[in-house]
């Protein structure tokens, strides 16, 4: 199987490379893990991961500046349903529009808006950053398998996912509000929080995704 | 909710620990890669490492620290010490930093942090603040390890840091560290109140009552030490049990 995490110029993919690569090992799999900025290897890959950091638009940008490369998603996410996990700026894609320094269209796999943070109680920092622990709404999802209300991960953010259909919430995250922390409806996936930088609950989350048949 | 955040400090010469924790179970106590599997294991929130290699032409030995810690350590990793060139962040970005503190080259241009903002994201611009207290709740900001005066009013500079884009503080005390007397209260907890952005404390820990005060008195989301944790006085989980046992929320 051929796992294609996608490099359009969006910060460091070399801990997320290095998280699947150690859970194929871990697992007993074979996968090839690609950093790939290439739109046809996009399209004949099994599992896409996006990431992102950064400002929405920069991210969406960087993303629609790889040539063929929304093409090469939309062909094997959407048309194939290839399992999909969006981390980060990378889920935030996933949504309808942007709202980070102006309105920017995303990918519009998950009927939602992109909005700041604003915690009422003055003493919550934005960004929303270091570890808080999730409230899983949906115990059912093979990618959470073994994940469990309680568990901390690694935030860095400052926008957030707010889903026109609450069912597409399968966690969420309390801070000031409850915050979406992780998405997702049939092949698709995306989680606000690092996986890649949530020591064993995160790398628990790489491999149930790697094993993911949806 | 969101927890209070143990970050050990490791300062890193040479591509050694200059300062090492002495774990009989460690095969090279000198070896960077080796006390970060240390500190995450013990349940650290985050790694922080401080080149402090004096020549440049050693300064590629950090990168294959980080390299070596982003195989094997799978949480936050920010790195400081002669960040100066947007070339220097994406260095260690691609070696496998999560985030760039930086320092001296805020104070000589500050325009630098807001081009390292929109070029990686304020999610990995640290901007290192070493203060020197000059009066009652008045501190000035110094660079070259507290050699240089700047001039530059803290809460204010600090402020400014963070409109140009810096997404964390990294606030030093220069009369506290070293001293094992306990954080600067006043001037992290005038910081973090003026700021919206988080604030680490730093210097002058010797106690694990000073970590909880960094945060109950300090308003600092997060607490770094170096010496506590170097010198196996405490571990991460004493730390941590010790700190939710005062009421803390920290992840266990």
């Amino acid at each position: 199987m051929t796992v294609a995490i996608i490099d359009y110029g969006s910060g460091n993919l070399r801990s997320a490379a290095k998280a699947f690569e150690r859970m194929v090992r871990e697992t007993g799999r074979s996968d090839d893990i690609l950093v790939t900025s290439d739109a046809d290897v996009v399209r004949q890959s099994d599992h896409i991961v996006l990431p992102g950091v950064g400002a929405f638009a920069d991210c969406r940008r960087g993303l629609y500046a790889v040539d063929g490369m929304v093409d090469a998603l939309q062909h094997v996410v959407v048309d194939k349903g290839q399992p999909f996990l969006g981390i980060c700026v990378g889920m935030q894609l996933m949504a309808t529009v942007g709202r980070e320094h102006g309105e920017h269209a995303g990918l519009d796999w998950i009927k939602g808006d992109i909005v700041p943070l604003s915690p009422a109680d003055a003493s919550l920092k934005v960004p929303h950053m270091g570890w808080n622990d999730l409230q899983i709404k949906e115990n059912q999802h093979p990618v959470l398998s073994g994940i469990d209300t309680g568990d901390h991960v690694y935030f860095v953010h400052s926008y957030h996912l707010r889903t026109e259909d609450p069912a597409h919430i399968l966690a969420t995250v309390d801070y000031g509000e409850a915050v979406t922390a992780i998405v997702g409806r049939d092949n698709l996936i995306g989680t606000q929080f690092h996986p890649e930088k949530s020591q064993q609950v995160g790398l628990h989350l790489i491999a149930n995704f790697l094993n993911w048949k949806p | 909710m969101l927890k209070s955040r143990i970050i050990p400090c490791l300062d890193v010469k040479d591509g050694r620990v200059v300062k090492g924790i002495n774990f009989v179970n460690l095969v090279d106590a000198g070896d960077p890669v080796e006390q970060a599997r240390v500190y995450d294991e013990q349940g650290a929130d985050e790694l922080c490492f401080l080149d402090i290699t004096a020549s440049s032409d050693n300064r590629d030995s950090m990168y294959d620290v980080i390299s070596g810690t982003a195989e094997k350590c799978f949480m936050p990793l920010t790195v400081g010490g002669g960040v100066r060139t947007t070339e220097d962040i994406r260095k260690l970005l691609l070696a496998g930093a999560d985030k760039v503190s930086i320092n001296t080259a805020a104070v000589t241009n500050p325009e630098f942090v807001r081009e390292a903002a929109q070029k990686f994201g304020s999610q990995c611009t640290v901007v290192a603040v070493d203060a020197k207290s000059t009066g009652p709740d008045t501190w000035e900001i110094f660079t070259h390890g507290g050699r240089n005066a700047t001039g530059l009013e803290a809460v204010a500079w600090c402020q400014r840091m963070v409109e140009l884009g810096a997404g964390e503080i990294l606030l030093t005390s220069m009369d506290r560290d070293g001293t094992k007397k306990g954080f600067n209260l006043p001037l992290t907890r005038a910081v973090a109140d003026a700021i919206p952005a988080p604030v680490i404390a730093s210097g002058g820990v010797g106690t694990l009552d000073h970590m909880v005060e960094g945060i109950t008195e300090g308003h600092a989301t997060g607490v770094l030490a170096a010496s506590i944790f170097h010198f196996g006085t405490y571990t991460i989980a004493q730390t941590k049990a010790h700190m939710k046992a005062a009421g803390l929320a920290v992840r266990d």
